[in-house]
């Protein structure tokens, strides 16, 4: 085999702390090298050329390169190695950057370890055989689950674009947290009025399958062939003959049997019920728990009424299965209850503050209510426990958010710019009012932002503290806030006639149980993991599985939306072409040897291990044993190390190519 | 069948809170429990120790604790707070630092090898069974509304006490219900009472008590129930001051959770030092 070392400067960052030439000199004496320089920039179009030439003139098998990581450059080497005509898999990488020059000073000894870094690379390259990358075929149609603003962005674009997409809402309609809000930030447009339309678009649009009170139940296959079953929960209606004329709703006699979710539990609603009146699909879904059908066999006034008989007390749950290429996960956030310390939970609640408790100390959302023209009190600021104006409310930011003691480490990034806003919309309204709000630190970062809190501050005349709240306690009608202003250094006392909470936003309980449906990872909070947090950040470890808004990191309306188009533009980057290369460094199973123990199968994380039967002549099974999915497999080798007989390689980093760089070094 | 517990009084209750020994004792004897006092104990290492000299702090609750062991005791009740409190931090810092622990076991001459449990007075109670209480209760309690006052020793630093909710605890009422009496919900079941300044500055300990108590009676309580020493001097003892400096104040008897069980239980109100109270305690007698 004939072998050509390239040995890079990368200008002067291997250069400064590497004898290049030196390297290049020595490699040149390597068994089995016929050709070996040094460049200054080995991955500029001069440098591709050297190699280019140098494969041609001395008709090389195979190359190596001591540059940057193989992170950085091993694809512009490969692509230079395949333009000469050699396999692009007959190239290695030897990283004379990252793993030397970067972390040594002394030039002698990491010039030493730079050629000892290129002879292992070159022992390598020995024993590499060209690879083919892996081609499957894509399944054009995407999965969205989750209907709030990023679940809708996401659905739109790919839609848009001339694909077909799937929206799974678990709620009866669409629309998630936005839909509740009254206004927002930095502008104070109305949230309806900006979302309802996407919402009726996405209805309306011929490429987007609509599937609300529905639940991803099963997830199988890998990026470009997904088969995802779906369960539709019983809405109780049948949803071809249902108008959505809202009769069996007004004539639901249990009025106010149940907390109003929409409401945020402000009001009540009865047992057949629309979650709210611009809901998408204007739906009734009928709350078994409460209904008085499922109690007693009695009643059935929404089946007397219906004038289309859409009402099926006997409907069930059903199930569709979907053939998917992509899916994106816009599962959203929860608001963190505060009231008690939840059970088996790290987190030690604030019991302090007297939420649920107090029916005047409320959360963000029940105050989005509150201020929303189509809250409860029809946007007029009432509290809620005599609907009386509150003249005195103090705002409290960082309840459960960077809080190490108490709460969650991090910071829910959006409670600084919605509290601004409520404090500011409260004052619009009560103009005799005055508003308080505890902070630690503001964190307006954004376009308009900080402007936005200067206004709040300096024209709206909202009172900031900079301090936290140690206990509410009510006291003659007033809830009592008790607090330190740290500028001041003083103990403030308030005396509030409502206090409002800017508790965390938190990942949705069921988001690990997703995950792990999908194989995709999260944090100890439950948000579902990126496979770079820079420069690949809507993309997760699962092929062909994108992320978008919430359900990652705590986000506003206008990163969710970005992010839902930027996961819609990689799902679209897979629908553009008929088949899918992927690289063929993966695991592959030697059946003669394996003894089917599938110790692989429990240790890979991407469930790429099949099992396989073996049959002799006669058609009789004479084993089963393991199988690599192709398209599933990521090349990480776990199942490599795990197989006890051996019987696994990962193709491109063989025992044979890893014992040779080994025994190079000694 | 009787339970054996160890038994740790501390110095309070040989002294300012004798009534909280002596009506422990008394309901113990009811109640079928017996309690083994720790031999030759010494101090828990508590005010004077810990706000001058850690190790002292830490050395002299191990002190105790070893003794304990070392005479077959696999728990201990320290029914004054700042006992209990001393106690378990001394555990939780043997336990979680090397340092300490190397540096308290070379004060000590001994090794530390152990742990054993150690339980305030509404643990105790719990362990006993609030079930057992209610049986045994021959006079119900029913006439009271009971302010339950944790004070701070009990349940703070809460990841070391891993007593109950720091911020609203309520282990308290279940035992107090057990005797028949009604529990009122309040706010300042752990505000502070002023603690010991009640000696240097009692204008301090005189201010933050009065606090408590008119929430307390605010709050529809006609007695407050305590289970710390500390808490019980300022509370009672500084009634005194109060009423001088504020002639409308408005007194509530302060009984110890002892004295409560004791008096469902039947035992006489001397019996159980309810008469060794500054703030008169015939009210709740009735």
């Amino acid at each position: 085999m004939k072998i050509g070392v390239f040995i890079c400067y990368c200008g002067e960052n291997i250069g400064r702390t590497v004898d290049c030439a030196a390297v290049a000199q020595a490699a040149a004496k390597f068994p089995g090298v016929i050709h070996s320089e040094d460049y200054k920039y080995m991955c500029s179009d001069p440098g591709q050329n050297l190699i280019k030439q140098a494969i041609r003139e001395k008709q090389l098998d195979a190359i190596v390169v001591g540059s940057c990581s193989p992170h950085m450059h091993e694809k512009t080497f490969r692509k230079a190695a395949a333009g000469a005509g050699i396999n692009p898999y007959m190239v290695e990488i030897a990283n004379l950057r990252e793993h030397c020059s970067w972390i040594h000073d002394d030039i002698p000894s990491a010039t030493k370890k730079a050629i000892e870094l290129t002879r292992i690379a070159v022992e390598k390259v020995k024993y590499n055989e060209p690879l083919i990358p892996i081609r499957v075929p894509v399944t054009k149609r995407a999965l969205v689950i989750g209907g709030g603003i990023s679940g809708i962005q996401a659905a739109l674009d790919i839609a848009n674009a001339g694909f077909e997409v799937v929206l799974v809402e678990k709620e009866p309609s669409i629309g998630g947290h936005m839909s509740q809000l009254s206004e927002t930030f930095p502008t104070l447009d109305c949230s309806q009025c900006i979302l309802t339309p996407r919402m009726v678009e996405v209805y309306q649009h011929p490429k987007i399958k609509l599937l609300t009170y529905s639940e991803v139940e099963n997830v199988e296959g890998f990026i470009g062939n997904f088969k995802v079953t779906i369960r539709k929960k019983a809405r109780g209606v049948k949803e071809d003959l249902c108008t959505g004329c809202g009769l069996c709703v007004q004539k639901c006699p249990i009025r106010k049997v149940a907390k109003n979710e929409f409401e945020e539990g402000l009001a009540n609603r009865p047992a057949m019920y629309v979650p709210f009146p611009q809901a998408v699909p204007n739906l009734p879904v009928i709350d078994r728990s409460v209904c008085t059908y499922y109690k007693s066999g009695k009643c059935q006034m929404c089946k007397k009424v219906c004038g289309r008989d859409a009402v099926d007390f006997e409907q069930q749950d059903s199930f569709v299965t979907e053939d998917i290429g992509s899916i994106i996960v816009a599962t959203g956030y929860k608001l963190y209850t505060i009231d008690k310390k939840p059970e088996n939970s790290p987190i030690q609640g604030y019991g302090e503050y007297g939420y649920g408790k107090y029916t005047d100390v409320i959360n963000g959302l029940q105050f989005e209510r509150i201020a929303s023209a189509s809250g409860p009190t029809s946007g007029e600021i009432l509290r809620p426990s005599d609907s009386k104006v509150p003249k005195k409310v103090v705002f409290i930011q960082c309840v459960g958010s960077r809080d190490e003691a108490k709460g969650f480490t991090y910071c829910s990034k959006i409670c600084c710019m919605y509290t601004a806003k409520h404090a500011m919309l409260y004052k619009h309204k009560v103009h005799d009012g005055e508003a308080y709000v505890f902070y630690m630190d503001i964190r307006a970062g954004g376009k308009m932002y900080e402007e936005f809190v200067r206004r709040a501050i300096e024209e709206d005349d909202v009172k900031y503290i900079r301090g936290r709240v140690s206990k509410i306690y009510e006291e003659d009608g007033k809830y009592i806030v008790k607090g330190e202003d740290t500028i001041a250094g003083m103990q403030v006392i308030i005396d509030a006639d409502m206090v409002v909470l800017a508790t965390a936003m938190v990942a949705q309980p069921e988001a690990p149980k997703l995950a792990q449906l999908l194989g995709v990872p999260y944090d100890k909070y439950g948000f579902l993991a990126e496979v770079h947090p820079k420069l690949r950040p809507v993309e997760t470890s699962s092929g062909g599985i994108f992320l978008a808004g919430a359900c990652h990191s705590p986000r506003d309306i206008p990163e969710s939306v970005a992010m839902a188009s930027a996961a819609a533009a990689k799902a679209l980057v897979l629908f553009g072409s008929d088949m899918l290369e992927r690289e063929p460094v993966i695991a592959k199973v030697n059946a003669g040897t394996c003894a089917g123990c599938f110790y692989c199968q429990k240790v890979c994380a991407y469930n790429a291990i099949e099992q396989k039967e073996i049959k002799n002549r006669a058609g009789e099974v004479i084993k089963v044993v393991a199988y690599v999915n192709e398209g599933l497999c990521q090349g990480c080798g776990t199942c490599n190390a795990t197989c006890p007989s051996k019987s696994v390689e990962l193709v491109g980093f063989k025992d044979e190519q890893i014992f040779n760089e080994i025994c190079a070094l000694y | 069948m009787t339970m054996n517990f160890g038994y740790y009084p501390g110095c309070s209750l040989e002294g300012t809170a004798k009534e909280f020994d002596k009506s422990l004792k008394a309901v113990i004897g009811k109640l079928g429990v017996n309690l083994q006092e720790v031999q030759d104990w010494a101090c828990c290492g508590s005010s004077s120790a810990h706000a001058t000299n850690h190790m002292l702090s830490v050395a002299l609750p191990t002190h105790n604790l070893l003794l304990a062991k070392q005479q077959g005791l696999e728990n201990v009740v320290a029914p004054c707070a700042a006992c209990f409190n001393r106690l378990v931090v001394a555990q939780h810092e043997m336990a979680t630092d090397e340092k300490v622990r190397a540096k308290v076991e070379d004060i000590l001459e001994r090794p530390y090898n152990n742990h054993l449990d150690v339980l305030n007075i509404i643990q105790f109670f719990d362990r006993v069974g609030t079930d057992v209480i209610k049986e045994k209760v021959t006079k119900t309690m029913e006439h009271l509304n009971a302010a339950c006052y944790y004070g701070c020793l009990l349940v703070r630093p809460n990841d070391i006490t891993k007593f109950d909710d720091a911020e609203n605890p309520e282990a308290m009422e279940r035992v107090v219900e057990a005797t028949g009496a009604k529990t009122v919900s309040w706010n300042f079941k752990t505000e502070c009472c002023g603690a010991s300044h009640s000696i240097a500055h009692t204008e301090i300990a005189v201010k933050l008590s009065k606090r408590i108590i008119d929430d307390a009676i605010k709050h529809g309580a006609n007695v407050i129930v305590v289970a710390c020493p500390m808490c019980h001097s300022n509370l009672d003892m500084r009634q005194v001051n109060m009423k001088k400096q504020f002639p409308n104040h408005q007194e509530i008897p302060v009984l110890y959770l002892t004295e409560l069980i004791g008096l469902a239980l039947g035992l006489d109100a001397k019996a159980l030092g309810v008469d060794l109270h500054f703030t008169n305690a015939a009210p709740v007698l009735k």
